[in-house]
């Protein structure tokens, strides 16, 4: 008998500590529970006695027995198959992966904030309601804009608030706009959500160099243009140089300018939208503001915006009234010109309280050290890559935050990006951002954020070039990486193909 | 700065590495004229020991749970959290990932939104659900553009049981794209008005909440078959997914599309977020769907994992052509509710549920026996209600908080025909002897602080 066989024979399902895990439906026993509930103290009362007949469901099969044990094994099992910051560099361009410092949860954690109400007066949540307004005007001063609001989900809600805010303004002008620009390096969410708001979108193509020209702005812009949506620093980590003058252009012709702040790390510090002639943009809390991803979420993404835009923001609005008795924070409802509400509450509050504790953590001088630190690292991988002459290139020039290379030197091989991202898990590392942007063939986008340390981004470097030899000595060991992670690839095509979505007893394996 | 490794000696390494003599030179693709002159105006940094006082100074100015006895819901709502809920989502591998794009290192994530999908499934009646929304009120909103696209109709019909906050998302999100929104009335006993009449061959869905927003139970079926007769689509939204446990699943009553918010199970009040909506449909449907979806699928050697799915639907492949621009998902909240519905499981919801039933009943037999008091809806309820007083509600809720009480929400604003009035919410949190305080403040003759809380 295999050492395997033997291992498998005993039932754990164990690779020496490496554990598979069942899904929770197949672990389930009848009668395990994994709850303790409070003596009823008033009277039972049956379901069926005061809910009308045919509105009382029958049972809740469809849910697991489980014992608390059971449950925290499966969870702290799971949790070890993941990959996460806190376990290694994770340099997942544009998602700005940077460590998220453990005092933020702490005081996320407080009652005050983790146990308390949106819906409790305000006299009530004055602690909440000044962190908010405090929130809300460091992030204005850091970004140059007047005002900020912090209800938008995500990134992708803010640019949903940002769009509608640029629409309210024009249908308040009774000037009837139907296009929004965008570059051909933007995000997918940006013509996302220009669909979302109405609107056609008309792409604006990006010079040679990787940024866009103002000839290029002007060609495309017409009256008919509401605004332009920009990324700054872009997806290609490069500065949009011209920013002010395509502002100009935009302007003269009655349209705004939407800033997309996934990028805004780079320049914290720097440069601020605002001072570029950005009339709205939107921040990340999870990214620049070092709030934890969670796995996909929750992100958070407060809008800034100019005066002009003031009377549109989503309601309601967080107010400071000054009085004898010292400052209140109140919320105001009272504009009648506001695009709505675009979240049930505040908005993603949990994450208000860590980015303002990271702000407070940081202050002017160590925003200013993650903008030159993670532009540092972004550069000193670049250089180290182009001096080996390893990988291609596609932009030779200083970047920002981040930097592209490509699978263009390997295309003889039959190695492609795809191959070299699963073959860098081999080694340990998180895979950069695979294919994006979409002008880049075969693109890796690399954000080591300030993250990490130089002798870290030594070992990733020479990870990288460790796995550029193995393309030209053995490329089928690349074409077939990952090798030592539990799970090889997967097939993501027939994932697709016969969708199987969720767990059924019975179903066929 | 200690989230920072640098030292001077590292940065002149990696200066000299790329060329350059300082930091500065690597921002010269910056134009000097839009460089921030000077250094931003924000205040100096603290150290943990200081920032930690300052925000438990400001945390302490806000009424939570553990200060008050509590009975304000309206959507978001006061549960106990297992305490192995909190201890398992703060391990870092779950934390500190982000949206799992690489599966053979994400399979922790996926395996666990693969049995949130099955649980809400499960819950709900659907046969198809994704990995979470932002919010109740963006899923209701993401639900009826979704039923748009389904029906290549533009009429919506919401009734205005369905919460005052998530009809006003409902009302942002359809406001660029010519979407009519009809909303359809009470009757006198709490639950919306017959839908039928309003519904037309235009209509692309009607949204009905169960229960609804001052909690009444609806006839979640008739309207159903309302909407059907004109191939009209059926959304039930759900704000307390507790009631879940209890009621008969939406989807055996006709719902072709049931979303709602899911932060009764487990995940924190937190000021209103972050929370976790959700959206789960008929497997026909599947292709229309918002937002991420796992699938299960096999390695090279045939091994059971799970993968991001059907992404053809999204924005970073679509682009302008997604069914929705939705990145992020609330990844972190839908692990709090699995992780919580694995614990409670079959019988500790539901058990859970006919506690907060139960707790609602006698407090509402505490409000017929007394005097001033009244329950001005005779629809059936779960855990929440309506309470009508005879005074100023402002003043009652003084007086509740006088006992130390939250008392629950002012309804001026939110249903103003009522006159004075509460909608009070009664979870496993609320014991007899807080409710007993609670009607004894409400009536407009109490005294503040009266005899019973000393009890």
């Amino acid at each position: 008998m295999s050492d395997a066989d033997r291992r498998s024979r005993s039932g754990n399902a164990a690779n020496g500590f490496g554990y598979e895990e069942a899904l929770l439906f197949e672990l389930s026993r009848e009668d395990r529970v994994g709850y303790s509930l409070p003596e009823l103290d008033v009277p039972a009362v049956s379901p069926t006695d005061v809910l009308p007949e045919g509105s009382v469901r029958e049972d809740l099969a469809e849910l697991p027995e489980l014992s608390e044990v059971d449950v925290i094994r499966h969870f702290t099992r799971l949790s070890t198959w993941n990959a996460a910051v806190d376990l290694g560099l994770y340099p997942l361009g544009s998602c700005t992966m940077k460590y998220n410092p453990k005092l933020n949860e702490r005081v996320a954690h407080l009652a005050g904030f983790s146990a308390a109400h949106p819906r409790q007066p305000a006299a009530l949540l004055q602690g909440f309601l000044h962190l908010c307004y405090e929130l809300a005007r460091h992030l204005a001063e850091v970004s140059g804009m007047d005002r900020v609001t912090l209800q938008p989900a995500a990134g992708a809600q803010g640019e949903l608030a940002g769009i509608m805010m640029i629409r309210a303004y024009h249908e308040h002008r009774r000037d009837h706009r139907t296009k929004v620009m965008i570059p051909d390096t933007a995000h997918g969410t940006n013509p996302a959500t220009a669909t979302l708001n109405g609107y056609s979108v008309v792409e604006v193509p990006s010079n040679d160099a990787g940024i866009l020209e103002p000839a290029a702005v002007d060609a495309a812009m017409t009256e008919d243009v509401a605004g332009i949506m920009v990324t700054n620093p872009n997806t290609l980590g490069l500065f949009e140089e011209n920013m002010a003058a395509i502002a100009e252009i935009i302007h003269a012709k009655g349209g705004l300018v939407y800033g997309d702040g996934a990028n805004l790390n780079a320049v914290l510090g720097i440069a601020r939208p605002g001072d570029l002639g950005i009339d709205v943009m939107h921040f990340n809390l999870h990214k620049t503001f070092s709030t934890p991803h969670g796995g996909g979420g929750p992100g958070s993404g407060p809008v800034g915006i100019k005066n002009l835009l003031a009377k549109h923001l989503p309601v309601p609005v967080v107010q400071k009234s000054s009085g004898p008795d010292g400052d209140a924070y109140v919320l105001d409802s009272d504009f009648p010109l506001s695009i709505g509400r675009l979240h049930g509450n505040f908005g993603n509050a949990g994450m208000f309280v860590r980015a303002y504790a990271y702000l407070r953590s940081l202050g002017p001088d160590g925003l200013r050290r993650c903008a030159d630190m993670a532009v540092l690292n972004a550069n000193y991988v670049l250089a180290r890559l182009k001096d080996s002459g390893a990988y291609k290139i596609p932009f030779d020039r200083t970047v920002m935050h981040e930097c592209i290379v490509s699978d263009g030197n390997f295309s003889e091989q039959g190695v492609s990006t795809l191959d070299i991202a699963k073959r860098l898990i081999d080694y340990g590392y998180h895979p950069p951002t695979t294919y994006f942007p979409l002008i880049v063939p075969g693109a890796l986008m690399i954000e080591p954020t300030e993250s990490e340390s130089l002798e870290g981004l030594d070992r990733f470097i020479e990870a990288l070039l460790a796995i550029a030899d193995e393309v030209h000595e053995d490329p089928e060991l690349v074409r077939t990486a990952p090798h030592h992670t539990r799970r090889s690839r997967l097939d993501e095509t027939r994932a697709a193909r016969k969708p199987v979505l969720r767990w059924q007893p019975n179903a066929a394996e | 700065m200690r989230y920072i490794p640098h030292t001077e000696r590292d940065i002149a390494q990696m200066l000299d590495v790329i060329g350059v003599p300082d930091v500065d030179s690597l921002f010269s693709t910056i134009p000097e004229k839009s460089r921030l002159r000077g250094e931003l105006d924000v205040p100096a940094a603290l150290s943990e020991q200081e920032l930690l006082r300052v925000l438990s100074a400001m945390a302490a100015r806000n009424a939570n749970t553990d200060t008050h006895d509590w009975f304000l819901g309206a959507g978001v709502y006061a549960h106990f959290l297992p305490t192995a809920v909190d201890a398992l989502t703060s391990r870092a591998e779950f934390l500190t990932a982000y949206t799992p794009y690489q599966p053979e290192i994400s399979q922790g994530t996926l395996q666990a939104i693969f049995e949130w999908q099955t649980m809400i499934c499960g819950l709900t009646g659907m046969e198809v659900a994704n990995a979470s929304m932002y919010d109740g009120a963006s899923a209701a909103a993401e639900a009826a553009l979704m039923a748009m696209r389904v029906t290549k109709r533009s009429r919506i019909v919401m009734a205005e049981g369905v919460n005052p906050e998530y009809r006003a998302v409902v009302r942002t999100y359809l406001s660029g794209i010519g979407a009519e929104i009809v909303e359809v009335g009470r009757a006198e006993d709490g639950r919306s008005q017959p839908i039928a009449p309003h519904i037309d061959g235009d209509t692309a869905c009607v949204l009905v909440q169960q229960p609804s927003f001052l909690g009444a139970i609806e006839d979640l079926a008739s309207a159903a078959d309302a909407a059907h007769e004109h191939g009209t689509q059926f959304v039930a939204v759900v704000s307390e997914a507790l009631s879940l446990a209890l009621l008969e699943a939406p989807g055996a009553l006709g719902a072709d599309i049931v979303c709602g918010e899911a932060q009764s199970f487990g995940v924190p009040m937190s000021v209103g977020g972050p929370h976790v909506g959700f959206m789960a449909t008929r497997q026909k449907l599947v292709r229309q769907l918002p937002g991420r979806i796992v699938g299960q699928t096999v390695d090279t050697e045939g091994r059971r994992g799970f993968v991001l799915t059907l992404a053809t639907r999204e924005q970073h492949i679509r682009r302008e052509k997604a069914t929705s621009n939705i990145c992020t998902n609330q990844g972190l909240c839908l692990l709090m509710a699995t992780i919580y519905l694995s614990l409670l499981g079959r019988r500790g919801l539901r058990r859970l549920a006919e506690i907060n039933l139960s707790k609602a009943e006698y407090a509402k037999a505490r409000v017929r026996e007394t005097p001033g008091l009244s329950l001005p809806l005779s629809a059936p309820t779960f855990n929440e209600f309506v309470v009508a007083l005879d005074g100023p509600a402002d003043a009652a809720l003084a007086r509740a908080l006088d006992s130390g009480i939250i008392g629950g929400l002012d309804l001026e604003t939110d249903a103003p025909e009522l006159g004075p009035s509460l909608l009070v919410c009664t979870t496993e949190l609320a014991s007899r002897n807080a409710i007993d305080r609670l009607i004894a403040a409400l009536p407009a003759g109490s005294d503040s602080g009266s005899q019973e809380a000393a009890r």
